[in-house]
């Protein structure tokens, strides 16, 4: 579904070169959900910026479906991690959500349907008619996520989405995603620096490496499907989980330096 | 009881200064200083007659076709150099320059061009009211979020749909802090235009009653200018509470947090 294929990115700024993401090679497949942890700094979102097509890569490439991605491809959607910068504070929640429909052409009808289908995925079915400034920070994301939703993406990327929300919005916000995942079937790719949300909420975890970026293991994770936070979190597997991608991650850090 | 507060508040000054005025001048023998109750009776016979319609509309109607067209190509100008790098640095000080050009001086100059009639004095509103417009929309322009940019890249949000939710609607508020400063440049050379040349209109009248020696009416001529602008800003902010209903509403919930 979706190959990274020797990805390499270099910013070029003012006689200094930082080699942002050293040589990267994974595949996702169709479905799949992905979660990339890595320490702060380390080119997560480089990485998936340049997945996304808002970043053209030094070298290697991104296919998406076989397509090779040279610009913001069709069918995908990405969930920044500012939702409050990446909602329109000018158009209202329903307005917000539709805007990406309009853009694709899709008749009115339907563009209804999807929309309140979508609010009413994450919660947010009466909510309409407000604007984005008058919700709280994770009902924000909510609706950020409900936008991405709404526009039917195969793949949809995440951005650290949870990184500014207090601790009780994110574990639902989690539980909303691994629900929204299962019920529309796409592939998920779900950035962050958090260990327990990864191994929490992916079929897999890849670890990354301090910049310049390289992929320090590839997880497994071998937990139930139907996961919640009390009973997944305190399975001994799940410690035992954490453990592997904890100790992945600090040898990485130590490796580099 | 809050709204008889604020009518006080913004009452108080007004009624004061005119309550000074009236006093002060009541037995005012002073040629050029008329009581204020004789410049009000000549306000009554001088404006609620045919100069309604003879000077005072025309006057009206030449401001606000004035300003309309500055505004609309300050926006659209403003717009394609704030969007294109190359043209902004092509332009940027060729505009500095001509803005810092009072345009009065250019009175005598668009005489020649434009002859005395109703198009010059439209085009000396324009020429000075389309600066301020075009060069916030400009910044406004340059100033847009970059994850709101994003999000429009990445959901494929591309040419009007653009242009209106996310170029306008971002650049809104100095777009409509540059109206505002248009707006009271309009006024004064709305005056200035017909000073020169002219045969109608509020300018051309006062400045004949200056030289009738006609000093009540003058003075009354002068108290509706003051008037017209009082009114014309109370417009201007009913306009820009519409538009910028979302702007008010997000920085009321930044002030709170």
């Amino acid at each position: 579904m979706l190959t990274v294929t020797e990805l390499h990115k270099v910013y070029d700024g003012q006689g200094r070169r930082v080699a942002a993401v050293g040589e990267l090679t994974f595949t996702v497949q169709a479905g799949q959900f992905v979660c990339i942890v890595g320490p702060s700094g380390c080119g997560k979102t480089t990485l998936l910026r340049c997945i996304a097509g808002l970043l053209p890569p030094t070298a290697g490439e991104v296919r998406l479906a076989g397509e090779r991605v040279s610009g913001p491809p069709k069918g995908l959607a990405v969930v920044f991690q500012e939702y409050g910068r990446s909602l329109f504070p000018w158009l209202r929640v329903a307005d917000n959500v539709e805007l990406p429909l309009r853009a694709a052409g899709i008749a009115r009808a339907d563009r209804r349907r999807q929309v309140a289908e979508a609010l009413d995925a994450v919660g947010l079915a009466d909510a309409h008619g407000a604007y984005p400034w008058q919700l709280s920070g994770g009902m924000q994301q909510r609706v950020a996520i409900a936008r991405a939703i709404a526009y039917q993406p195969r793949v949809l990327l995440m951005d650290e989405p949870f990184a500014a929300v207090d601790a009780q919005t994110r574990a639902d916000l989690e539980d909303l995603i691994r629900s929204v995942w299962q019920r529309f079937e796409m592939t998920m790719l779900f950035v962050t620096h958090d260990i327990d949300e990864a191994v929490y909420l992916g079929q897999r975890v890849i670890m990354l490496s301090a910049a310049p970026t390289t992929i320090a293991d590839d997880l497994e994770i071998d937990l139930p499907d139907e996961r919640d936070q009390l009973t997944t979190r305190g399975a001994p597997r799940f410690t035992e989980l954490r453990g592997q991608v904890y100790a992945q991650i600090q040898k990485a850090k130590v490796d580099r330096t | 009881m809050r709204v008889a507060y604020r009518a006080t508040q913004l009452l108080a000054l007004p009624v004061l200064l005119f309550a000074t005025w009236w006093f002060a001048s009541a037995g005012s023998t002073a040629f050029y200083i008329p009581p204020l109750s004789v410049i009000l009776d000549a306000f009554d016979d001088t404006w609620f007659g045919p100069r309604i319609t003879e000077d005072v509309l025309p006057s009206l109607g030449r401001l606000a076709l004035g300003y309309l067209i500055a505004v609309v190509v300050g926006v659209v100008v403003g717009m394609l150099i704030g969007l294109n790098r190359t043209l902004r640095a092509l332009l940027e000080p060729t505009l500095e320059f001509l803005r810092a050009i009072p345009p009065p001086v250019l009175v005598p100059i668009l005489m020649l061009f434009a002859g005395i009639g109703n198009s010059m004095k439209v085009l000396v509103i324009v020429s000075g009211c389309v600066w301020p417009v075009l060069l916030n929309t400009v910044e406004g322009v340059r100033a847009i979020d970059g994850v709101l940019i994003d999000t429009c890249r990445s959901y494929r949000i591309g040419g009007v749909l653009r242009l209106w939710h996310l170029v306008l609607r971002s650049a809104s508020p100095q777009i409509m802090a540059g109206a505002r400063q248009a707006l009271s440049v309009g006024i004064i050379l709305m005056v200035i235009s017909e000073m020169f040349a002219a045969s109608s209109g509020l300018g051309f009248t006062i400045v004949q009653f200056q030289r009738g020696f006609q000093i009540p009416e003058m003075w009354s001529g002068v108290l509706l200018l003051g008037l017209l602008g009082v009114l014309l800003s109370l417009v201007f902010r009913v306009v820009e509470n519409r538009v910028l209903a979302w702007y008010h509403g997000v920085r009321t919930v930044e002030k709170e947090r």
